[in-house]
């Protein structure tokens, strides 16, 4: 018998109705003459258990106005967990909110949890933060577990070896009433990335590197699970920054096997397992690795020694080139997507043949679900350290959760970040989608260390590249993009 | 929901690829608390595209969408799915859709029907060339047809989507059938060492990384 994947593991042991069950209800629905057989020739998808729910402000109201017009509670709000992060101020949350409806959604997210009994993290708890960098801080985000939440860089979580995945507002209404969901098993890939990374290059370069392999829509229908030397040497920080942007490859989601160091990263998290259930918990999360004789529906390999820092410079993830490059020539561009690279140029305002080190840039955005962790508030500040941000750029921190930022000033980052001239902000999403008030003006051009370059996204008429916090740390100082190994040599 | 059986109308095509969701509706656009009042919102930067398809009358009342690869990709908001939805569009006919928006679209009884590259050419210079044209989706014969010059194509769909559409059942009040098996689940799963999010007053908030 051939072995299992991660995912196939935690798939079938999250199986509510198994097929066996599921056969024997529809000959019975038949026989009652309440189902009739030619529209229902094939298998329902699998219904799933669903071992955390987390929840923020922007995907949930009309999830709650659904429960509430049907007279149904939240089933288990003891594996629901809600907090404000996409639309919240990062200045003067002391203050009245500029715009009323954030306001709005935040105090209803506020008034559902109370009324339906769910845990929140509002904008005064030391613990809010961006919901995917508060679920790990906290010890709630395991190996083995099933994760959904209204947002697609839920992925993130795999970096435990756990099934997470973002959902639309009717599925997370579905999870609230019934704590599973019914979803098709996708398809598995392995992505194994070998070698060494080389000084410079990050995690953030890896993704980037892969979506530029696979495309946008290269992991549509799979699960992408991470593996190679690469992946075991980095770090749960690097793990997670990776499988944040999965979908970013058009992934249901991205997966990393647990190990000693995921092991290492949890211990004595508040919301992990205590001591009695520990030694338990571990037996249970070491079965959770690919066996090796699993087979993968697809399987991709490539070579991390060879990599370099990354830039993108279009409208999509894929579109990006490593910093001692170039813009594109049409020519040199597959056919297919030259009609998109064209548009792409177009909006971004970007000759061919420019070299990536001579684009200026107006803004600089470190922060969001990606990049806003301490290891990438250290690594952005070990390049800014006694160096000043660039005359014209305007530049700023953003945290991914209170306790970051907590951390970031004990260790001294803040402070460091102050002196460059960058500003130092609360925590939230800011301008990663600039859903509040942290926006690009119309033309302004960013380095940001987000996930997603599309079109307006941080602001109408923006223009965002994504890069490492490294680059755009390094790129704040130089006021224009700079090979970061040529800082840190 | 909305039970779903043939729709038949004008298309308007979206001729791009990757076509994400922060195109459909930006995300300042999501502050609402309701499901509906997105449309005026849908595609507001392409909008200002005078050449764009959806700003020609001669699309206006199209019930169908035409679209290429990988449409609806990047942020899960359902948001994008109610502004299309309030644009009047009740089935999506492109080449692939992203995995998110799919589930999204399903959930709000628009289908989408996925089709080769060329027959999407084929609808796509029909829907620029003679705009009135009417195109029948039937979901029950699984069908894409092109009224009058006799151009017709089959489409796949999962079974158990095509039965729920068809009529259109609420998901969860069928999942709801299945309270027992989720209680049976409950009972036998970890729950000694799984999280709960049940916080006590005693949380140390003041925990942090030493790592």
């Amino acid at each position: 018998m051939t072995g299992k994947t991660l995912l196939e593991k935690i798939w079938e042991t999250h199986i509510v109705d198994s097929p066996l069950q599921e056969a024997a209800r529809r000959d019975a629905l038949r026989e009652g003459g309440a189902l009739d057989d030619d529209n229902m020739a094939g298998e329902r998808p699998d219904l799933l258990y669903i071992d955390l729910h987390l929840i923020h402000e922007v995907t949930s109201p009309q999830a709650f106005e659904g429960l509430r017009r049907a007279g149904r509670p939240v089933r288990r709000p003891d594996l629901t967990l809600a907090t404000v992060d996409h639309n919240v101020p990062t200045l003067a949350r002391d203050q009245p909110n500029p715009d009323p409806l954030s306001a709005k959604q935040i105090d209803v997210i506020q008034r559902n949890a109370e009324e339906f009994g769910v845990t929140l993290f509002d904008i005064f708890d030391a613990r809010q933060g961006i919901v995917h960098i508060i679920g790990p801080e906290q010890g709630f985000t395991q190996p083995g577990m099933t994760i959904v939440c209204g947002d697609s860089h839920t992925s993130t979580h795999g970096a435990f070896g756990s099934l997470a995945f973002g959902i639309g507002t009717s599925e997370v209404e579905h999870v609230l009433a019934t704590q599973t969901l019914r979803q098709t098993r996708p398809k598995t890939m392995s992505v194994e990335i070998t070698g060494e990374l080389g000084p410079g290059v990050t995690a953030k370069d890896v993704i980037l590197a892969i979506i530029n392999e696979i495309g946008v829509s290269g992991g549509r229908g799979h699960v992408i699970e991470y593996r190679g030397k690469v992946i075991r040497n980095l770090s749960m920080e690097e793990r997670m920054m990776v499988c944040n942007m999965s979908i970013e490859a058009g992934a249901r989601a991205g997966l990393i096997a647990p190990d000693e160091k995921t092991f290492e990263y949890m211990r004595g998290r508040p919301h992990a397992p205590g001591e009695d259930n520990w030694g338990g918990a571990l037996e249970r999360w070491r079965q959770l690795p690919t066996d090796d004789d699993a087979q993968f529906d697809r399987e991709i390999s490539m070579d991390g020694s060879s990599m370099r820092p990354f830039v993108t410079w279009g409208t999509n993830p894929a579109q990006s080139v490593t910093v001692d490059g170039h813009i594109p020539h049409l020519q040199d561009v597959a056919k297919a997507e030259r009609e998109s690279a064209e548009r792409a140029l177009a909006y971004m305002d970007l000759a061919p043949g420019t070299p990536i080190r001579e684009i200026p840039i107006d803004r600089v955005f470190i922060g969001s679900c990606t990049n806003g962790r301490i290891e990438d508030m250290r690594a952005a500040a070990a390049v800014v350290k006694g160096k000043h941000v660039a005359r014209g750029v305007s530049a700023m921190v953003v945290p991914g959760s209170g306790l970051v930022k907590r951390q970031a000033e004990e260790e001294g980052l803040a402070d460091i970040f102050i002196a460059a001239g960058f500003e130092w902000r609360d925590a939230g999403c800011s301008m990663c989608l600039g859903m509040n008030p942290d926006v690009l003006a119309p033309g302004e051009r960013s380095a940001s260390t987000s996930n997603r370059n599309f079109e307006g996204r941080q602001g109408p008429g923006g223009r965002t590249h994504l890069v490492s916090p490294q680059m755009a740390a390094a790129a704040a100082v130089a006021g224009h993009f700079v090979d970061v190994r040529e800082m840190i040599a | 929901m909305r039970r779903f059986s043939a729709v038949s109308g004008r298309a308007v095509p979206i001729d791009r690829e990757n076509v994400d969701t922060d195109q459909i509706i930006p995300a300042r656009h999501l502050k609402r608390i309701e499901r509906d009042g997105y449309g005026p919102f849908a595609f507001e930067a392409w909008r200002r595209d005078p050449e764009f398809a959806l700003n020609d009358p001669v699309y206006e009342g199209a019930t169908i969408m035409l679209t290429r690869s990988n449409f609806g990709s990047g942020s899960s908001r359902e948001h994008a799915v109610w502004a299309l939805d309030g644009l009047g569009i009740e089935v999506l006919v492109g080449v692939s859709f992203a995995d998110i928006f799919k589930n999204n679209c399903f959930q709000n009884g628009i289908l989408t029907v996925e089709l080769s590259g060329e027959d999407i050419d084929h609808l796509m210079g029909i829907a620029r060339k003679t705009p009135q044209t009417e195109i029948v989706v039937d979901l029950s014969a699984q069908t894409v047809e092109v009224v009058g010059n006799g151009w017709k194509r089959s489409f796949q769909i999962d079974p158990f989507h095509k039965y729920r559409l068809l009529r259109g059942l609420d998901d969860i009040s069928m999942t709801l059938e299945y309270v027992s098996d989720i209680e049976g689940y409950e009972q036998r799963r970890d729950n000694a060492s799984l999280p709960s999010t049940a916080v006590s007053p005693q949380t140390n908030v003041q925990w942090r990384s030493n790592h």
